[in-house]
């Protein structure tokens, strides 16, 4: 019990707690933000009006998800200092200039354009429309490229020296910026977010697959729709999932290289090995540095780790005590985060087949799988997370700042009754959220009544000439 | 020598401006929310800053992360020591946030999320000028870090501050209002904006008159010559931006009303301004000491130089494309 009444621990389940919730809404977004614009692209290019109304209808879940985004990331940007305020002062001149770009070249693109993306496409005319969603989503990409260079510079520190006051002052902003494990980290998080939001799309039409096929349908339901949604879904699954597995792999390798500990804690190796076998399950003993009830593959994990069937696999044993991350949270998330990964190849192949046989709208057990995995990329992105995150401690900035010399000279009632507060909040306001989510999913496309050739003249510039004004109410009034 | 930190002092002061006129203005329609009733007003309120509340509220992310990246030091002391008002301006504004989205999916004429929409904006106005009153008060600095406890930003005049800030984002609100509307929800805001006027006057006068005697550098630029010199337009110009103000709220159309009350707001800023120089942290930590190594402050200067005048232009370019009235009809997310 005494571990919850110390600030720095209250302080760490609070930042876990409340990026834990905010990941889960820039994965979905990152994802969708890229669809949408696919889908803006396809309608101008194809002028088939499924492309508009799959884009309507994503477009409502969309903002419902960016708005949960928006505010809790404002939280964390301020965590830093309320929490963390030493870290804060210590490492702010690295990641604050990198945050910094984070909001400048992101936050106001997406929030510039969303309102145009969102409301504005009779204003603005199609092109237009289309540049905006483009600039949302090249904002949500940007937002991952700056926050995932932050998040590696923590843990593969580079490009900087330490001054007199014990801030970390940058020599090098290149090396900083591409620190070791940057761009492992981006691929392997932008491929997520894709799986992540394929999964979801694919899960959402596989469900309107099945309730159309039981029969009774509605002519306004957008039959075309759903098919192409649960098409574009599982071509994303069967494409990416093989590619997210050899990116996993790649960054797993580069994690040996720079954090060892890291890979010891997951892999669950307390003693060095040589060979060393791969440990599918056990229960890690952390007081006694032992695992127990081990099942294990011989020589499997020489193999993985060293790509040699005799090389050496360290465990924490070859590193001091004092700064051993704990086993257990790291050892469970990764085997989570990897059956996912190979769950999802599994349904990728799974709708090759069906495409090839020409029943991938019939196959009612696939569509029943693709459900079920909806919301596996979540589960799996959170584990992931507490894979990279658990594993960087004792510390903050790896081997050089301690998560307890990191915290703020705040009182652990302070961050106790706020921490409360947060898990409220929260859950009352996020679960209303996803509530709304789900209910939107539940609702089936449909046809639009209003196509894009509305009479309206279509202009590159976004300005509309008196003219038509008097247009504008009754066109808008259904946008 | 270019002088880095004083530039990104001044980039900061332009972030946190642009935040409290921007979404001052729609933490003020939020606020109005409790005095205005009927669902289709509400509809025609929330509709007239929907698709600009995003961006507006990015700018303080911006001075938040910018105070991180470019004065470590003031953002490690500011934190800790306002600690109980930051958490509840954010909790309040996660609130908020989600309303804008949340309401829209509530048809009947009862909506538990107006509620909710009008309490989180409230409160984070109210926290804000909290904010606003525990730094212009001062914080105790031991070496590099907050030296008090969690509740010393309690006082009666950030009480003060905490209330005129709810009075003058109300005055923001309605005067936004006021050009954004038309018939009898035009009137109910002009009606509010003069008495938030009223109300806002009088607060800033109050502020005004007792800030000179909290710290001995403040008094010392308002009442001393010649320092007094270069100061005393500033009340001035008030004087004239309140008749500007009296007279805009009058007129059916336009924005000048909205206007004059940013003039305002602006000046007010402008007197803090002068107040705290050269402090970031009044009598405790001066801009200077507060500011990353040089080496930081470039780097971000480089691509602030690029991208502020962008975002500028395309958040202009997004209001004018909603520029206008809104109508009564104009639906958001249906």
């Amino acid at each position: 019990m005494e571990w919850f009444f110390e600030a720095v621990n209250l302080a760490r389940l609070q930042f876990a707690f409340t990026v834990a919730f905010h990941i889960i809404f820039p994965v979905f977004t990152i994802g969708l933000a890229s669809f949408l614009f696919v889908l803006n692209l396809q309608h101008l290019r194809t002028q088939n009006p499924v492309y508009l109304d799959m884009f309507n209808y994503w477009k409502k879940i969309f903002t419902l998800s960016f708005g949960m985004g928006v505010v809790s990331g404002i939280v964390m940007s301020y965590q830093f200092g309320t929490n963390w305020s030493v870290y804060a002062d210590k490492v702010g001149p690295i990641l604050g200039p990198l945050i910094g770009y984070e909001v400048l070249s992101a936050f106001f693109l997406e929030a510039g354009f969303l309102g145009v993306m969102l409301f504005g496409r009779k204003r603005v005319g199609a092109k237009l429309h289309l540049f905006a969603t483009g600039m949302v989503a090249l904002g949500t990409l940007s937002s991952g490229f700056w926050i995932l260079s932050v998040n590696s510079w923590m843990q593969t520190p580079a490009g900087h020296t330490i001054n007199e006051l014990g801030q970390f002052v940058p020599v090098d902003w290149f090396a900083v910026i591409f620190n070791p494990s940057f761009l492992h980290r981006l691929a392997h998080m932008i491929l997520a977010a894709y799986l992540t939001t394929a999964f979801v799309v694919g899960g959402v039409a596989a469900y309107h697959l099945l309730k159309t096929r039981k029969g009774k349908v509605d002519p306004s339901v957008n039959q075309e729709a759903i098919r192409k949604m649960f098409s574009m879904a599982m071509w994303m699954a069967a494409i990416v999932a093989p590619i997210q597995i050899f990116a996993g792999d790649a960054h797993g390798l580069n994690t040996l290289k720079y954090q060892p500990m890291k890979i010891a804690a997951l892999e669950g190796h307390f003693e060095s090995q040589k060979p060393a076998g791969l440990v599918l399950f056990g229960i890690p003993n952390e007081e006694e540095a032992r695992m127990d009830y081990k099942v294990e593959i011989p020589l499997l994990g020489s193999l993985i780790l060293r790509h040699d069937l005799d090389g050496e696999v360290q465990g924490l044993d070859a590193f001091p005590r004092e700064d051993w991350p704990p086993m257990a949270p790291p050892f469970y998330a990764f085997r989570v985060m990897v059956g996912i990964g190979f769950l999802m190849l599994g349904i990728g192949i799974w709708s090759l087949v069906m495409r090839k046989r020409g029943k991938l709208y019939e196959a009612t057990k696939l569509h029943k799988a693709a459900i079920i995995m909806a919301p596996s990329g979540f589960i799996a992105v959170i584990s992931g997370w507490i894979v990279t995150e658990v594993g960087r401690q004792p510390f903050t900035v790896y081997h050089l700042l301690r998560t307890a010399d990191s915290v703020s000279p705040v009182d652990a009632p302070a961050v106790a009754a706020s921490l409360i507060a947060f898990i409220v909040v929260y859950f009352a306001l996020f679960g209303a959220g996803i509530r709304y989510i789900l209910k939107q999913m539940h609702k089936p496309p449909v046809y639009s009544e209003d196509v894009l050739h509305d009479g309206s003249p279509e202009r590159a510039a976004g300005f509309v000439p008196p003219s038509i004004t008097d247009k504008r109410a009754t066109s808008r009034s259904r946008a | 020598m270019i002088d880095y930190a004083l530039i990104w002092a001044g980039l900061i002061a332009f972030a946190v401006l642009a935040y409290v006129v921007l979404d001052g203005f729609d933490l003020g329609v939020g606020i109005l929310f409790s005095c205005v009733k009927g669902k289709d007003n509400r509809d025609q309120m929330m509709n007239s800053v929907a698709p600009v509340w995003d961006g507006n509220e990015t700018w303080l992310i911006l001075g938040g992360a910018g105070l991180f990246a470019v004065f470590p030091l003031a953002y490690a002391i500011i934190m800790p020591a306002l600690y109980i008002p930051i958490f509840t301006m954010l909790l309040a504004l996660v609130f908020r946030g989600v309303a804008f989205e949340f309401r829209w999916k509530v048809t009947s004429e009862k909506n538990p999320w107006d509620k909710v929409f009008a309490g989180g904006s409230t409160v984070a106005a109210f926290a804000q000028g909290i904010v606003l009153g525990g730094l212009i008060e001062g914080i105790p600095v031991d070496g590099r870090a907050y030296a008090g406890g969690w509740w010393d930003w309690l006082t009666p005049f950030t009480i003060f501050t905490g209330v005129s800030l709810v009075i003058g984002y109300t005055l923001l609100g309605a005067t936004w209002l006021v050009s954004k509307t038309e018939g009898a929800l035009q009137e109910t805001a002009k009606r509010h904006a003069r008495t938030a006027a009223i109300g806002t006057l009088f607060c800033i006068a109050a502020v005004s008159l007792y800030t000179p005697f909290l710290h001995a550098h403040f008094a010392q630029r308002w009442f001393q010559w010649p320092e007094l010199f270069y100061v005393i337009p500033v009340p001035l110009l008030v004087v004239a931006c309140a008749w500007a103000l009296f007279k805009g709220i009058r007129r059916p159309r336009g924005v000048n009303a909205y206007l004059a009350a940013v003039g305002i707001f602006t000046l007010s800023y402008i007197g803090l301004a002068i107040s705290f120089f050269p402090y970031m942290i009044p009598s405790s930590v001066t801009l200077w000491e507060a500011a990353a190594p040089d080496v930081s402050l470039k780097f971000l200067l480089i691509g602030a130089a690029f991208l502020i005048p962008i975002i500028l232009t395309y958040t202009a370019y997004s209001y004018w494309v909603f520029r206008g009235k809104v109508e009564q009809s104009s639906g958001y997310h249906n």
